[in-house]
């Protein structure tokens, strides 16, 4: 291991005598050579030959915590300043073999090379050190790769190229100094063909550097939503850090107008925070102390403090980010064929070159020689393995990229491909298709009542009670700014309600049956609820001192635009089944409402992957869309499973995609997203595998006995060079798709 | 004369192509036992190609990239499911096991790069 530097961030330090407990901890690290710890940037440097992981094991064990300090953004900045290097370093051989060929292809062009004789021959042996030079500042990196997977008994791009334009260039150095080898007819030079052929393919190779890069778009544009700056809270003093030297636990200042460094907890003041980026919500997020915030998130109004609980690579957006980038690099089943082909695809060429030569050799027309050069030469530099293995890679890079852009992360290229095949798309109703938060949705009065004094009561006795509903309620109070009264005698009775007293008056609040048992006479106000109940609302019914009061009706409101999605998918021809474990009747209310007609209700949550298991085994390729915990067999029993998170929970790490805005329009945006970028491989299959099949053949010379046809080996060159360009630029084609009726 | 010789050349060249690049694949240079192998991608290849273990160790792959050729950027264990971005100039690890015995096939994204790692 190379002696290295690692800067390392380090948490839950509370006083200077922890500096040399943690620096023990490190120098006792084996490898370390020196390790010094700052304690107002809660950093260290350690220096030795260690791995990062180490020292942070080490540091943890000790009952500290600690992070390397090296960003995403960092790592970003760096690869692409590596490439620009590179892209620079290919355009400059370009130019140089550009140079050089350029003049000599005219010459040729207009019949202006000598012959090989007296004067001649000096010009060409000036021709042959001048190409020399080229083949080795410009194409020597084909030659060393050549070799290189020569003796690793592989083969690759640069045995084809290093053999194509070596052999030219050695035949015709052996024809310069040895004219009499082969008749006078067959004394035909290509230097100039290796040079223009090696400027050609580094020209290629640097435009699709170029273009490649715009592949990786998305990704950049995520990493670019990561703070550089935080603002942190270290001896009462506000500073401002590099988001690297946050540590774990340390405080953070945020001012309105700007980003959120790292996730974390909100401990002094409150904020809106506009989320969008995270979870698709339009609306900025109220949020208070004991709120969590998340790094990359944009606060608008307010200025507040937050403990840090997840810094580098664990931030949420970090988490996504890396989920992104390792679904860009899997590849699709459609991919694994074409690897397998592509796998041994040079050593065929080798074996088709050696035929070439053997026919051309054996059966060719005079001068034999200078035919099997040509055919031989041309079928190694126009072979294409790249643009075949390039194919796939490269359209799911932009496609996962796209789907991101959507708030629809894909887990892999399987389930990428697999989204655009289904038929059926089953929903789980709570969360999915609903809020998944009851709210209140109506509240209805009796004479001598009014609204407000209702919903207060009614909040009031909910206060003691611990049922899922009483939070809706209360949160619906305190959303009026309602006055609560404190509860006494509270008594909560079982599958009908409550019951206590209230400022000296004994309240009752619950169902039909609660009332029944008390004799409150309910008249009017059971039509009402009848109404409700209708509409998928759950009536409950207040009395106070035995005298009904009036109706405080609780619901899980439909998402908004759950109905619109659901039309988008039926559109394209999907099955819409909604599975819930909730009771029929509010089963059938909502799916009425979004446009469903097939519902599978009182589904307990075990059964529900036996109901997807049954739908598959009707022949349907069949989505489940649920909550990432709950759902978790159905999810993962479905061909494609669809976790609706916030993209900041574990659901991220469980399903095959995760709808990060928690829209069903996510499912749609998916599975046109797959359908696109399925279609763009197999356009880039098919014209690479085109592209070699004719092209090969004819570079041979199969259209010679006929027609009279034979490739240039310069124009075979070009052609190489633009087909893995071409297949770049089509995959780029899917940055501009944008899925129909998608909401971005 | 010279006929039949360079065409008996030409036919070993082809058995020549054969032995080299598939039926003897497996003299490459090997790396096995020790828990941490380093390989390094150069030249469009990773050195060693070939990489032995024993059966319930869990193995650190530490790849260094010195290829500045964008082929070089990515590491795929498809049997594994696991892909590598590899940083020029850096060492990147990775740690798999204990795997079962067999054969993980890696390689670059165009499946130019070879490899194995063969646990047995």
């Amino acid at each position: 291991m190379i002696e290295k530097q690692i800067q390392l961030s380090i948490g839950g330090m509370s006083c200077a005598g922890c500096v040399a407990s943690v620096e023990r901890i490190l120098q006792a690290v084996p490898g370390v050579d020196n390790a010094a710890v700052n304690f107002v940037e809660h950093s260290a440097e350690v220096s030795g030959s260690v791995s990062a992981q180490a020292l942070i094991d080490a540091v943890v064990v000790g009952g500290y915590e600690a992070a390397e300090l090296k960003g995403t953004a960092d790592e970003a900045a760096e690869k692409e300043v590596a490439e620009f290097a590179y892209y620079r370093s290919l355009l400059k051989k370009a130019w140089v073999a550009g140079v050089v060929a350029t003049p000599l292809m005219l010459m040729m062009l207009f019949g202006a090379m000598p012959v090989l004789e007296g004067g001649g021959r000096i010009f060409w042996a000036v021709v042959a050190m001048a190409s020399l030079f080229v083949m080795v500042y410009s194409g020597g990196r084909f030659f060393t790769g050549a070799w290189q997977a020569f003796k690793a008994h592989n083969a690759n791009m640069d045995t084809l190229i290093a053999l194509g334009t070596g052999t030219a260039w050695l035949f015709s150095f052996l024809i310069l100094i040895w004219p009499t080898l082969v008749p006078p007819e067959a004394r035909h030079l290509y230097f100039e063909a290796a040079v223009m052929i090696i400027a050609l393919i580094n020209l290629g190779a640097a435009l699709e550097m170029r273009a490649r890069g715009k592949t990786s778009e998305a990704i950049k544009r995520l990493i670019g939503l990561q703070a550089k700056m935080a603002r942190v809270v270290r001896n009462g003093k506000e500073i401002d850090v590099p988001i690297e030297q946050v540590g774990v636990n340390e405080t953070l200042r945020v001012r309105p107008g700007e980003q959120i460094a790292v996730d974390g907890v909100i401990i002094e003041g409150r904020s809106n925070i506009d989320e969008s980026m995270i979870s698709g919500e339009p609306l900025p997020v109220e949020k208070n102390v004991g709120d969590e915030v998340v790094g990359g998130t944009l606060n608008k109004s307010g200025s507040f403090l937050f403990s840090a609980t997840r810094i580098g690579a664990d931030t949420a957006l970090a988490r996504i980010i890396e989920m992104v980038r390792q679904a860009q690099n899997s590849k699709p089943a459609i991919g694994r064929v074409v690897d397998k082909v592509a796998g041994v695809f040079v050593p065929i060429v080798l074996l088709i070159a050696v035929i070439t030569f053997m026919v051309w050799f054996n059966f060719g027309p005079e001068p034999t020689m200078a035919y099997v050069l040509l055919t031989t030469m041309t079928v190694l530099i126009i072979a294409c393995p790249c643009a075949l293995g390039l194919a796939t890679p490269i359209s799911i890079m932009v496609g996962v990229g796209k789907a991101a852009e959507y708030g629809v992360l894909i887990r892999n290229g399987d389930a990428l491909q697999r989204a655009g095949q289904l038929t059926t798309v089953v929903l789980d109703k709570t969360g999915t298709v609903t809020e998944g938060r009851p709210a209140v949705t109506s509240v209805m009065s009796a004479a001598g009542w009014d609204e407000a004094k209702l919903l207060s009561v009614a909040a009031s006795i909910e206060t003691g009670s611990e049922h899922p509903l009483a939070e809706a309620i209360i949160a619906a109070a305190s959303g009026r700014g309602l006055p609560l009264s404190p509860a006494e005698d509270f008594e909560a009775i079982a599958g009908h309600g409550v019951r206590a007293q209230i400022d000296g008056v004994s309240v009752l609040f619950g169902n039909r049956k609660l009332m029944a048992d008390y004799l409150v006479e309910l008249n009017d106000l059971l039509e009402v609820a009848a109404a409700l109940a209708v509409k998928g609302e759950t009536p409950m019914f207040l009395a106070v001192d035995g005298v009904a009061a009036g109706i405080v009706a609780v619901a899980d409101p439909v998402k908004r635009d759950s109905k619109a999605a659901i039309a988008r998918l039926r559109k394209i021809g999907i099955q819409v089944v909604m599975l819930t474990g909730d009771n029929a009747a509010t089963a059938a209310v909502v799916a009425k409402q979004v446009g469903i007609t097939e519902v599978i209700a009182e589904v307990l949550p075990a059964d529900k992957s036996a109901k997807v298991a049954a739908l598959q085994a009707k022949g349907e390729v069949v989505g489940m869309v649920g909550d990432g915990i709950n759902d978790a067999p159905a999810l993962a029993r479905a061909d494609v499973g669809f976790a609706i998170g916030s993209g900041t929970d574990v659901a991220i790490e469980s399903a095959d995609v995760t709808l990060m805005r928690g829209s069903l329009h996510g499912v749609a945006d998916a599975i046109a997203i797959s359908k696109a970028t399925v279609r763009n491989i197999k356009q880039n299959l098919f014209g690479a595998f085109i592209y070699n099949s004719l092209g090969i053949p004819i570079a041979a010379g199969v259209l010679f006995p006929l027609f009279g046809i034979l490739l240039n080996p310069i124009v075979a060159g070009g052609a190489m060079a633009m087909s893995s360009l071409t297949v770049v630029s089509n995959a780029n084609r899917l940055r501009l798709f944008k899925p129909e009726g998608a909401q971005q | 004369m010279i006929d039949v010789m360079v065409n008996l050349l030409a036919l070993s060249l082809m058995g020549f192509i054969v032995w080299w690049f598939w039926l003897s694949r497996r003299h490459l240079k090997q790396a096995s036992g020790s828990a941490v192998i380093e390989v390094v991608v150069e030249n469009g290849i990773y050195s060693p190609a070939h990489i032995e273990v024993l059966q319930g160790v869990p193995v650190r792959l530490q790849f260094e990239r010195r290829d500045p050729s964008p082929c070089a950027e990515k590491v795929l264990f498809d049997e594994l499911g696991v892909a590598l971005d590899l940083p020029l100039g850096e060492k990147t690890a990775l740690v798999v096991g204990p795997l079962a015995a067999g054969e993980y096939r890696f390689s670059c994204q165009m499946q130019m790069y070879h490899g194995s790692l063969v646990v047995k």
